[in-house]
C-alpha cells in the first residue's frame, strides 16, 4: 500500500501506462489513506464513490492507449472550487448544502485530462486565513510535528487542507488558490511544493471569488515536476473570464532537468526583517549557494517599496472582499436565516453565516470604500501596489528572478496566533508583494527549523515566465533533497 | 400662483413674486440588443418570470461577467448620435447596495469615467422656437430585476429577467426650464433613439424610464436645492411630477422653509410628489474599479465606422424634407416624426407632387390607419399605391373627389388606382366640348336662375357648378367646369 503512495504523480503516471499498477488500486489506496488520516481534517467530504467511478474509466482509456496528461490521478479540490453536484461551501456555513449546478473552468480541466476527483479539502472559510483556523469545518492539523513537544501544529492557510493531504499522502497532489500567499505558505509548512502562476493563467470562473484582482489557482503538490505536470492542465484561456490571458503557457516540464548556467538571481535586500527566525536566514543563504555552485550569479537588489505590501494588501482584499460577499444574502442560495423585513434577513442570515475572520474583513473592506475614506485608503493603495509592481518591474531588468524565503517562520500552534490577527498577516510578509505584483513564484520545502518543521524557499520570476520558476526551484529541490516524510522527526502525526 | 407671467415665458408667479424652474434629467434607455449587458442570456421583453436569467445574471458563486460588445457599440451609437465625445477609454465600476432585486449586491456602472461625455439635444417648442439641451454624460449599466410587492400577504416575489440588461443612463445639464421642455426633450431623445435603432423608446414597457431633478431660483438667481424624483414612465408624468414638484418647493419657501435634499417618488394617482422613506434612501455606494473587468478601450477606427453607419436622424431629416421637398415645417415635423414615415412618403413623393403627397399620407391615408386601428407597417395601401394616386391627381386623371372614392376602395382591396378606375370607369371628364355641352344643357334647363344670378346673386354660381357635376356623375374637371361655366354666365 505504502509504496503505492509513494509515487510521486509523474512516477505513477509512467507505472499507470505500463500497467504496473490500475487506477483503480491508486484510487483505492488514497482513499484508504483519506480514511485513515482522517484526524487531519484535510478533507471535508470524500467523494469515494465518484473517485472509484472515475479511476474507473481511467482504466478503461488506458487500457485503449488513450491515456490523457494526468490519466488516472486522484488529487484533492480546495473546497473554494465549484465542482457539479458536489457540496461546495468555502468552508463557510453561508453556503451550508449548496451544490453548484456547473463546474469550474480549472476543474473541468482536470478532469478532462483524466484526474480522479478523491474530495474537497478544507481551508480557511472564504480562503481568508494563514492557518486554517478559520474553517467552519474546523481546523486541519499539519502531518508534521514538533520534535520537542506532542501539540498540534497549523498547516497554514489558507489551502491547508490541500497541503496538509499532500503531506500526509492523502492525495497525490491538490489544487489550491493562492491571493496574498495561500498556496505558497501552506506548502512551506507542510514540506511540499505550491506554485502560484502569473495572475490571469487559470480561469477564476467557478472559483468562488475572495478578491478578484489577486485570486489565483494552482498546484500544491510533492515536488516541482508533479506542480509543473499539474499547472499545465489548470491553465487554460477562458472567455467566461475577462481576467484571463491567452499568453500561450512555456512547455514546464521540460524547465525541470535545464541548467541555470548563466542567470543571475536576485536577493531582495528588504526581506532581511527584524524578528525573523535565524534558521531561515541561513537556509537562504544556503539556497544562494545552491544556485551560485549551479552557476548562477546572485546579486543584492532593492524593492523598497516591500514594507508597504502587506498594509496594501490588508487594504485592497478586503475592499474587494466585502463587495464579492455581498452576493451571500439568503436569497437565492445558500443558508437563510427568514425575517419579516428583508435587511433583518440579511442581518440575520449573514451573521449566522459568516464566521469572525470573514466579518472582520467585510468591514475593513467596507470602511476603506466609504465616502470619505476611499482617497486615503483604496486609492492610495493601489497606487503603491503600482509602485510595489514596479519595484519588481526594475529588479527584473537587473535579474532573471529573485530568492526569498516563503515565511517568516516556521508553523506554530493551533491555537497560538489565531487571536492575534496582525501576529496573523504578518505570516505572508513575504508572499504577499508577489500576489500584489501578479507574478509567478513557487515555494519549495528547502530545509527544517530547530524543531523540524519544514522551512521552504521561495523563487519569484517576471510575469509569464513560469519556465524560470521551474528551472531554478527544480535546482533549489535538487540541492536541498528534503525528506518529505513527516514522520522523520519520530513525532509525525501517525 | 400658478399664472405664467406672459412676458418671461417659463417663469411662475409665486405669492412673493416670480420663480424659475431649474431642470435636470437622467434618462435610463434600455439598450436595444438581443442579449444582456455582461452575460448572454436574452434580454427580450416580456419573457415568465425567470426565464432569461443566466448563473452570470443570478449572481452564482463564482460567476463572473463578461462584456457585450453590442452593448458598447450601442452606447457609441447613441453617443454620436448625440454628438457627443466618445471616450476612447472608460471604467466600469461596481456601486454597492443591498436589495433582492440585485443579485449581486453591486450593479455594474460607469462612475468616473464614463463612456461618452458632452453632447446636445434640440428641442422644439411651441410656435417654432427651439431651443438646445446639453448632455452631461452617458455610461452603460446594467439594470436590476423586478420585485413584485403585491402578489403575497406577506412575501415579496423577485423576477430577474430584467437583472444585466444593458442600460444607456443619459444625464443632461440642468438646462431645462418648464415641464414642457421636459417633455419636449424626452420626446426629442427619444426619437433620435429609434432612429438609431439603440432604443425602442416603450416607455410603458420599461424600456425608458427617467428621474427628474428639480429646483426652484429667483429668475437667473443662485441654484435652489433640488429634489430628486424617481423612475418615472412616462411624459405626461414626467411633466406633472415636475410641476407638482415645483409648486410644492415654491410654497415651502414662501412659507419661509428651506428644502431638503432628498430623493422623491411621484404618486401617479394624487398627482403629487412625497419623500421615499429614509430606508429606501441609497447610502455611501462605495463605488471602486470592478476588478473582474478590464478597463474597456475603443478603437477610433470602430468609431469611425459606427459614424459612418448613421441614419439620418430627425433634425436632418427635418431640413432636408423641408428644402427637398420644399414641405412646411409642420408637415416636416409629421413626416420626420418616425423613420418608417420618413422613408414611407419619399417613396410617395418621388417624381411628384411633394405637397399633394404630404397631404395624402398625413391626413387621408393617417386618418383611415387611425380609423381602423391600423399601423403604417400594416397599411392595406403600400407607398407605391398610393404614389401612383397622387399622379393621377396630378396629372388631371381624377379630380381630388374621385380620388377619395378610389382611395377608399384601395384600403379595402389593396389594389392600384388606375385598375380602379378602369374597373368603375372613374376617369375625370377634361374634354372641353364635352363639358361645354353639359353646361349649355345645364343652363338652357335653369334660365330662372341664370336670370337671378346675372342679376347679382352670385351665390348661385355653386348651384350650376353643382349641377354640371350630377350631371357628369362627379367626373368633370372642377377648373375646366368653373372657366367655362364663368365664361357663359358672365357672358
Amino acid at each position: 500500500m505504502s509504496t503505492l503512495l509513494n509515487m510521486t504523480a509523474a512516477q505513477a503516471r509512467l507505472a499507470l501506462d505500463s500497467k504496473s499498477i490500475s487506477a483503480s488500486e491508486l484510487t483505492e489506496a488514497y482513499l484508504t489513506a483519506a480514511k485513515d488520516s482522517q484526524n487531519l481534517n484535510a478533507y471535508t467530504e470524500v467523494t469515494a464513490d465518484k473517485a472509484r467511478q472515475m479511476a474507473k474509466n481511467s482504466d478503461a482509456r488506458i487500457a485503449k492507449g488513450e491515456a490523457r496528461p494526468l490519466e488516472g490521478l486522484p488529487i484533492g479540490v480546495k473546497d473554494l472550487f465549484c465542482t457539479k453536484g458536489i457540496e461546495t461551501t468555502a468552508c463557510s456555513n453561508i453556503l451550508n448544502g449548496y451544490k453548484p449546478v456547473y463546474e469550474s473552468t480549472v476543474t473541468e480541466n482536470l478532469w478532462n485530462d483524466g484526474a480522479v476527483m478523491l474530495g474537497k479539502l478544507n481551508c480557511d472559510e472564504f480562503a481568508m486565513g494563514s492557518s486554517n483556523e478559520t474553517s467552519a469545518r474546523g481546523s486541519v492539523i499539519n502531518p508534521w510535528k514538533d520534535s520537542n513537544n506532542d501539540r498540534d501544529y497549523v498547516p497554514g492557510g489558507s489551502s491547508g487542507g490541500s497541503a496538509a493531504s499532500v503531506a500526509a499522502q492523502s492525495s497525490i497532489m491538490a489544487t489550491g488558490t493562492d491571493t496574498g500567499g495561500s498556496i505558497r505558505q501552506p506548502a512551506a509548512f507542510c514540506g511540499v511544493v505550491g506554485l502560484k502562476p502569473t495572475y490571469g493563467r487559470c480561469s477564476r470562473r467557478g472559483i468562488i471569488a475572495f478578491a478578484s484582482s489577486l485570486d489565483q489557482a494552482g498546484p500544491i503538490a510533492r515536488n516541482v515536476e508533479d506542480s509543473a505536470l499539474m499547472l499545465q492542465s489548470m491553465a487554460s484561456y477562458d472567455n467566461r473570464d475577462s481576467t484571463s490571458v491567452s499568453e500561450p503557457m512555456p512547455d514546464l516540464l521540460s524547465e525541470k532537468d535545464k541548467s541555470i548556467k548563466g542567470m543571475t538571481i536576485g536577493i531582495p535586500k528588504e526581506y532581511t526583517m527584524e524578528g525573523i527566525d535565524e534558521r531561515i536566514i541561513e537556509l537562504w543563504f544556503e539556497g544562494r549557494k545552491w544556485l551560485e555552485d549551479a552557476g548562477a550569479k546572485c546579486v543584492e537588489v532593492s524593492l523598497p517599496h516591500t514594507k508597504y505590501a502587506l498594509p496594501t494588501y490588508y487594504i485592497i482584499a478586503p475592499a474587494e472582499a466585502s463587495s464579492n460577499l455581498a452576493r451571500y444574502d439568503g436569497v437565492r442560495f445558500g443558508e437563510r436565516v427568514e425575517a419579516s423585513q428583508l435587511d433583518d434577513m440579511y442581518s440575520a442570515t449573514r451573521a449566522a453565516g459568516f464566521g469572525a475572520e470573514v466579518t472582520r474583513r467585510i468591514l475593513i473592506g467596507s470602511y476603506v470604500l466609504s465616502a470619505g475614506y476611499y482617497d486615503a485608503y483604496y486609492l492610495k493603495a493601489q497606487k503603491t501596489r503600482r509602485l510595489i509592481q514596479n519595484d519588481f518591474t526594475e529588479a527584473f531588468t537587473k535579474v532573471d528572478a529573485l530568492l526569498t524565503p516563503t515565511t517568516p517562520s516556521a508553523a506554530f500552534p493551533l491555537g497560538d496566533k489565531i487571536t492575534d490577527q496582525v501576529t496573523m498577516y504578518l505570516n505572508d510578509v513575504f508572499t504577499v508583494p508577489a500576489s500584489l505584483a501578479g507574478i509567478p513564484a513557487i515555494s519549495i520545502p528547502a530545509g527544517y527549523a530547530e524543531n523540524g518543521l519544514p522551512l521552504g524557499l521561495q523563487i519569484i520570476a517576471p510575469s509569464f515566465c513560469e519556465d524560470r520558476v521551474v528551472k531554478i526551484g527544480s535546482c533549489i529541490e535538487k540541492n536541498a533533497q528534503f525528506d518529505q516524510n513527516p514522520n522523520r522527526n519520530n513525532g509525525g502525526a501517525k | 400662483m400658478t399664472t405664467e407671467n406672459p412676458n418671461l415665458p417659463n417663469l411662475i408667479e409665486g405669492r412673493t413674486g416670480l420663480w424659475e424652474i431649474v431642470i435636470g434629467l437622467e434618462v435610463h434607455a434600455q439598450a436595444s440588443s438581443k442579449a444582456k449587458l455582461f452575460s448572454g442570456s436574452s434580454a427580450a421583453f416580456g419573457a415568465a418570470p425567470n426565464e432569461h436569467v443566466s448563473l452570470v445574471d443570478a449572481a452564482m458563486p463564482g460567476m463572473l461577467p463578461v462584456i457585450n460588445r453590442f452593448c458598447v457599440e450601442q452606447a457609441v451609437r447613441t453617443g454620436l448620435g448625440l454628438g457627443s465625445t466618445i471616450n476612447l477609454v472608460s471604467v466600469f465600476d461596481r456601486k454597492n447596495y443591498f436589495y433582492a432585486d440585485l443579485p449581486q449586491g453591486y450593479q455594474i456602472s460607469q462612475y468616473k469615467y464614463p463612456i461618452v461625455s458632452g453632447g446636445s439635444v434640440t428641442i422644439d417648442l411651441k410656435d417654432g422656437a427651439s431651443r438646445t439641451i446639453g448632455i452631461e454624460r452617458l455610461h452603460l449599466e446594467q439594470d436590476a430585476g423586478k420585485s413584485l410587492h403585491d402578489q403575497h400577504p406577506s412575501k415579496s416575489y423577485i423576477d430577474l429577467n430584467r437583472s444585466g440588461v444593458a442600460l444607456m443612463e443619459i444625464v443632461t445639464n440642468p438646462d431645462m426650464r418648464s415641464a414642457e421642455e421636459a417633455a419636449a426633450f424626452v420626446t426629442k431623445l427619444r426619437s433620435i433613439l429609434r432612429f438609431l435603432g439603440t432604443c425602442d423608446g416603450n416607455m410603458e414597457e420599461g424600456s425608458m424610464r427617467a428621474d427628474c431633478n428639480v429646483s426652484v431660483r429667483r429668475p437667473s438667481g443662485e441654484l435652489g436645492t433640488r429634489t430628486e424624483c424617481k423612475n418615472l414612465n412616462s411624459i405626461r408624468f414626467i411633466a406633472q411630477a415636475i410641476n407638482a414638484e415645483a409648486a410644492r418647493q415654491i410654497e415651502i419657501i414662501e412659507d419661509g422653509g428651506t428644502i431638503d435634499q432628498e430623493t422623491r417618488l411621484f404618486d401617479t394617482a394624487t398627482g403629487q410628489t412625497r419623500a421615499m422613506r429614509s430606508k429606501e434612501n441609497a447610502h455611501d455606494y462605495r463605488y471602486f474599479p470592478d476588478p473582474d473587468l478590464l478597463p474597456l478601450t475603443l478603437e477610433q477606427a470602430w468609431v469611425d465606422e459606427i459614424k459612418a453607419s448613421l441614419p439620418e436622424l430627425p433634425d436632418a431629416l427635418k431640413a432636408r424634407l423641408i428644402d427637398q421637398y420644399g414641405l412646411s415645417p409642420y408637415d416636416a415635423t409629421v413626416i420626420a416624426e418616425t423613420r418608417e414615415t420618413a422613408e414611407f412618403y419619399e417613396k410617395i413623393a418621388e417624381g411628384r407632387d411633394a405637397k399633394i403627397a404630404a397631404n395624402w399620407l398625413t391626413i387621408e391615408l393617417f386618418g383611415a390607419l387611425n380609423k381602423q386601428g391600423k399601423t403604417l407597417s400594416s397599411s392595406p395601401v403600400s407607398p407605391q399605391q398610393l404614389g401612383a394616386l397622387v399622379g393621377l391627381i396630378s396629372d388631371g386623371t381624377i379630380s381630388g373627389r374621385i380620388a377619395k372614392d378610389v382611395f377608399a376602395d384601395m384600403m379595402e382591396t389593396s389594389r392600384y388606382p388606375d385598375v380602379i378606375i378602369e374597373e368603375k370607369g372613374l376617369k375625370q371628364v377634361s374634354d372641353t366640348g364635352e363639358i361645354e355641352a353639359m353646361i349649355d344643357a345645364v343652363i338652357a334647363s335653369n334660365t330662372d336662375k341664370v336670370e337671378e344670378y346675372q342679376n347679382g346673386k352670385d351665390k348661385l354660381f355653386g348651384f350650376f357648378v353643382g349641377q354640371v357635376m350630377k350631371q357628369s356623375k362627379g367626373q368633370a374637371n372642377p377648373a375646366i367646369v368653373n372657366d367655362i361655366l364663368k365664361a357663359k354666365l358672365n357672358g
